[in-house]
């Protein structure tokens, strides 16, 4: 028997493992950093086609100004730690300004405070920190604004038929989903709660509440179970497209497409798509590629200029929906798909 | 341990090269920073694959162990170092019940801290209502503070994570305890023939990876300056590839722990120097992915008899 770890291998039988990857290395790499400057976007993701959308915007405006972009992301949404690393990382590659979407809004802060020391400028896009300004500026859709357009709107299509609405919500507590989600419900004309509260509104209207984490597979199973608990609704809000498309599957599955009619809030390339075939009666659109080219102009007048972005600046947002309603501005599926993300 | 300490210096060496914000105290000690949660935990884990068994729940359990003290600290008006030991003793209690599971119900290790881990999830939500905790008095930050070593600040989370890597050094090679923690990942039926304890190797490997978790919890808090109940999502994983990249055989019994450090080192130093020279993340993962593949290549290949 063996009780000690066998002798220390030489460095020599292990030195094979280096090579391929100094290759793979160089091949990755292009020519050292110049001295251009740098502006740093951290999204909460590296797939999500928004942000996908958000970074290739940014790209494209930062080499007009001549700056470089480097990007950085979480690894999940919700991975705080590896937006604190990236923050901290891109202060070292000496980035003056950081365009950050924060996973977590409140566990961000103390690492945004501390690039701000040194001398940073920080602009949230598209979610905001808590407390707002905890980062210089914030440029993002108005959330509440953009689920009040679509409770308006699901409110004008219902006509005088009672409500009976489920809400596929985020996750507990996210400041982006609560404002969706009470939003609606205003525009709907129903009691909620204002912009500033992190909990869910419930009216009695809403006989199904449920959290889907934006996810197409538990926004499914979440509107199954609603189904199960209330099988006469007839009104679906969704945080986003792919809790609406996981919401027309049970649907479809419980032969209920015809009876309930499904708003959402997104307006990528799949969602809006789903707004012409009929699947999605309307959607809010947002819009990534400005959040980016106004983040990167924010960040040239700060360089060349020393002037920071303070405050809240709108993003804008347009309703999408294929059936109009007297009242209501909107924009149908052929116009919003000129201008959303993702493949389709 | 000699294969990842010069994988460790070509990669400084290289980025060294790249750019020339590389190679300063500052960064260095920026990355020691950026390691140093994985890197306590990956004593834990270090711990129990060398028993060859595998801890997935290390992660969701420090997370627990960051809500737990934080809450405790700041709902409870608990003493901020009680909420820290009963922070400790959660993720210890919850080591111990790995160990039990394993040794006891004779549960594989694979499955009992894949339910752990769940288990721990569900808790840190339950604790904390799924709300980031803020606002925490200072002696839980504390770790996250610098001290001035000649120019450059060192956080004292460090200087905790350096001083752990050398007591488990030496614990494992120069006491009984140690060399019996070897034995039982070697051949678990000889070294109990040999009149090993194992089940109490075992349960005491378990309980200290708990405690591990509740100490780098403890370094989350101090590091991020908050009770994130969203944390811990992929340092299972990512103390495995610390430890598989240091060296350290997850068919047990062979390694050295200070490995474990490098291997953390090695991730972080590729994480912060493809992000100073501007390439996207998603290489740092890809090069990470080829490096694992190669690491446990490189084990098999020395198993092989000549």
């Amino acid at each position: 028997m063996r009780l000690f770890p066998p002798a220390l291998r030489t460095a020599a039988s292990r030195a094979p493992m280096i090579a391929p990857l100094l290759a793979l290395l160089l091949a990755a790499c292009a020519a050292p950093a110049d001295q251009r400057p740098i502006i740093g976007l951290i999204t909460k993701t590296e797939t999500n086609p928004f942000f996908v959308k958000m970074r290739e915007g940014a790209e494209t405006a930062a080499t007009k100004h001549g700056a470089t972009l480097i990007a950085a992301a979480g690894r999940n949404d919700g991975d705080n730690a590896g937006q604190v690393t990236a923050i901290e990382n891109l202060v070292a590659a000496g980035a003056r300004t950081i365009l950050i979407s924060p996973s977590n809004a409140k566990a961000i802060v103390p690492a945004v405070a501390k690039a701000r020391a040194a001398g940073v400028m920080v602009i949230a896009v598209d979610s905001p920190t808590d407390p707002v300004d905890a980062a210089d500026a914030l440029f993002a859709t108005d959330n509440y604004r953009a689920g009040a357009l679509i409770g308006a709107y699901a409110r004008a299509r219902l006509g005088n038929t009672p409500a009976r609405i489920a809400t596929l919500d985020l996750v507990p507590g996210h400041p982006v989903g609560a404002q969706r989600h009470n939003g609606f419900l205003q525009g709907f004309g129903l009691p909620t709660l204002d912009r500033t509260h992190n909990d869910l509104a419930q009216p009695p209207e809403v006989v199904c509440m449920a959290d889907s984490m934006g996810d197409q597979a538990k926004g499914q199973t979440a509107m199954e179970n609603c189904l199960q608990k209330n099988p006469d609704i007839n009104v679906v809000y969704t945080v986003n497209e792919p809790t609406a498309a996981g919401a027309y599957n049970a649907l479809r599955k419980a032969g209920k497409v015809q009876q309930a009619l499904i708003v959402s809030v997104d307006g990528g390339c799949r969602g809006v798509d789903d707004v012409a075939s009929g699947k999605l009666a309307a959607t809010a659109q947002q819009y990534p590629l400005r959040m980016a080219e106004l983040g990167v102009d924010a960040a040239m007048a700060f360089i060349t200029g020393g002037t920071k972005a303070t405050g809240y600046v709108d993003t804008g947002v347009s309703l999408i929906a294929n059936t109009p309603v007297p009242g209501m501005e909107s924009l149908d599926a052929t116009a919003a798909a000129t201008l959303c993300w993702g493949s389709r | 341990m000699v294969g990842p300490l010069v994988a460790l210096l070509l990669a400084c060496l290289f980025f060294s090269l790249q750019t020339s914000r590389f190679l300063s105290g500052d960064n260095f000690a920026l990355i020691l920073q950026q390691v140093m949660v994985v890197g306590v935990l990956a004593i834990g884990q270090s711990l129990v694959i060398l028993t060859a068994g595998i801890d997935l729940s290390c992660g969701m359990v420090m997370a627990l162990g960051s809500v737990v003290m934080t809450t405790l600290a700041t709902r409870s008006g608990v003493p901020p170092l009680v909420a820290i030991a009963g922070g400790v003793a959660v993720t210890g209690a919850i080591g111990l019940a790995n160990g039990l599971l394993v040794t006891r119900v004779k549960l594989p290790p694979f499955i009992v801290t894949l339910g752990m881990m769940n288990i721990a999830f569900a808790l840190t939500q339950l604790v904390s209502k799924s709300q980031t905790v803020t606002d925490l008095p200072p002696l839980l930050l504390w770790l996250g503070t610098s001290a001035r070593i000649g120019r450059t600040p060192i956080a004292y989370g460090v200087l905790a994570m350096l001083a752990l890597y050398v007591v488990a050094w030496w614990l494992l090679r120069n006491t009984a305890a140690g060399r019996h923690v070897y034995a039982v990942g070697n051949h678990r039926e000889a070294a109990r023939l040999s009149g090993i304890n194992t089940e109490r190797v075992l349960l005491a490997v378990y309980t200290l990876a708990g405690v591990c978790a509740g100490l780098a919890a403890l370094l989350a808090v101090a590091r991020t300056g908050v009770g994130d109940p969203q944390a811990g999502q992929t340092e299972n994983l990512d103390t495995v590839t610390a430890v598989v990249l240091g060296g350290t055989s997850l068919f047990g019994g062979r390694g050295v722990i200070i490995g474990s450090l490098l291997g953390a080192l090695i991730v972080g130093v590729f994480r912060n120097g493809l992000t100073l020279m501007g390439v996207s993340s998603v290489y740092q993962i890809l090069i990470t992915g080829v490096l694992v593949i190669l690491a446990v290549a490189t084990d098999q290949w020395s198993r092989r008899p000549a």
